[in-house]
């Protein structure tokens, strides 16, 4: 399974290790919170919602360089968006991990 | 130097621009926004060469922001979504889509685009005599239909009506719904073959069948005249 990483973070901060503590910062922040309001709608059925959510959570995802990652997360926000969630696992697993590696930064 | 702002709903995203933006000299960030109605009441006191723009924002899209600015200035969108490429490039004032997340190569790219690209107040008075003699003689537009740019030849348009969000054009041979404004279509028609007379209809003065009272028959269609728009009409027709 592709990991997260901070690859992007440090092509993009070309050494800046003050902004790589702000956006690191900023995910640590940002995402829970996001996770936790796609968490809601899907227990709700509300995917239409969750799909708004999908797509922030997506760019989460590039940050921390999963590139498979985003792709999936771009083919669930269109399933959800039609009401159908059959990439929910999968997309779930990727979340639990990236928790787990933000928390560890 | 380029004043700019940053308009986007996700602090990340707004992060990663102002930190891109910080890597060139030329850019000058005067302000970041968390939603489209922050921005538009700053822009209309301030003004601004370049906007980084979010598309997918909560009630206002980026799109919805761009439709409400009066002159907007050069503006880059920033997005997650693929999908909006060919209707982001039917407005003149995009000068490039970058695809979240973004890179610095990508976005260094983009800014080379914003150096050369003119905006369309800077274009209407940098054109050159012959250049404008040359936009003058173009002869089709394309249109944005079900994700196909489809190509429509000014002479064959009979009219243009306002639907709402959409526009009719109707064609010689077809016609054809567009999700526009009859601002944005009236800009794209040379002046020489196409006028307004109605706030719902543009109409080709060469399909002009007759003209009676208030209204003009154009193919099968009877167009009424607005009061206003009468005289510019009748000074463009050849009178005998």
């Amino acid at each position: 399974m592709e990991q997260p990483n901070l690859n992007y973070i440090k092509e993009l901060s070309g050494g800046d290790a003050g902004f790589e503590k702000k956006l690191i910062g900023v995910v640590q922040t940002e995402l829970p919170q996001e996770i936790a309001e796609y968490e809601g709608n899907m227990n709700d059925s509300a995917f239409a919602k969750a799909a708004e959510n999908v797509h922030k959570i997506k760019h989460k995802l590039g940050i921390v360089g999963l590139e498979k990652g985003y792709e999936l997360a771009i083919a669930y926000e269109d399933e959800l968006k039609e009401g159908k969630s059959t990439l929910k696992e999968e997309f779930d697993s990727i979340l639990t991990a990236v928790i787990h590696f933000i928390k560890d930064l | 130097m380029l004043n700019c702002i940053i308009v986007d709903d996700e602090t990340a995203a707004r992060t990663i621009v102002s930190h891109l933006c910080s890597q060139v000299d030329e850019l000058n960030v005067i302000d970041e926004f968390p939603n489209a109605m922050q921005a538009i009441k700053f822009l209309n006191k301030n003004e601004i060469d370049l906007i980084f723009l979010d598309i997918h924002m909560p009630d206002f899209t980026g799109f919805d922001f761009i439709d409400s600015l009066k002159n907007p200035p050069k503006i880059v969108l920033t997005t997650s979504d693929r999908d909006f490429a060919i209707e982001a490039f039917e407005y003149d004032c995009i000068v490039d889509y970058l695809v979240k997340p973004i890179t610095l190569p990508r976005f260094l790219k983009a800014m080379q685009k914003v150096e050369n690209f003119k905006s369309p107040v800077e274009q209407k008075t940098a054109l050159p005599q012959e250049a404008k003699q040359e936009e003058a003689s173009e002869k089709e537009m394309y249109v944005n239909i079900d994700r196909r740019l489809i190509k429509i030849e000014f002479d064959k348009i009979f009219l243009v009506e306002a639907k709402g969000d959409y526009v009719l054009i109707k064609t010689e041979g077809k016609n054809y719904t567009v999700h526009s404004t009859l601002k944005k279509i009236e800009e794209k028609l040379p002046d020489s073959l196409f006028l307004k007379i109605h706030r719902s209809y543009i109409i080709n003065i060469k399909k002009i069948v007759d003209i009676e009272d208030n209204s003009v028959l154009i193919a099968r269609d009877v167009i009424p005249i607005s009061r206003s728009n009468r005289p510019e009409l009748m000074k463009r027709l050849n009178l005998l």
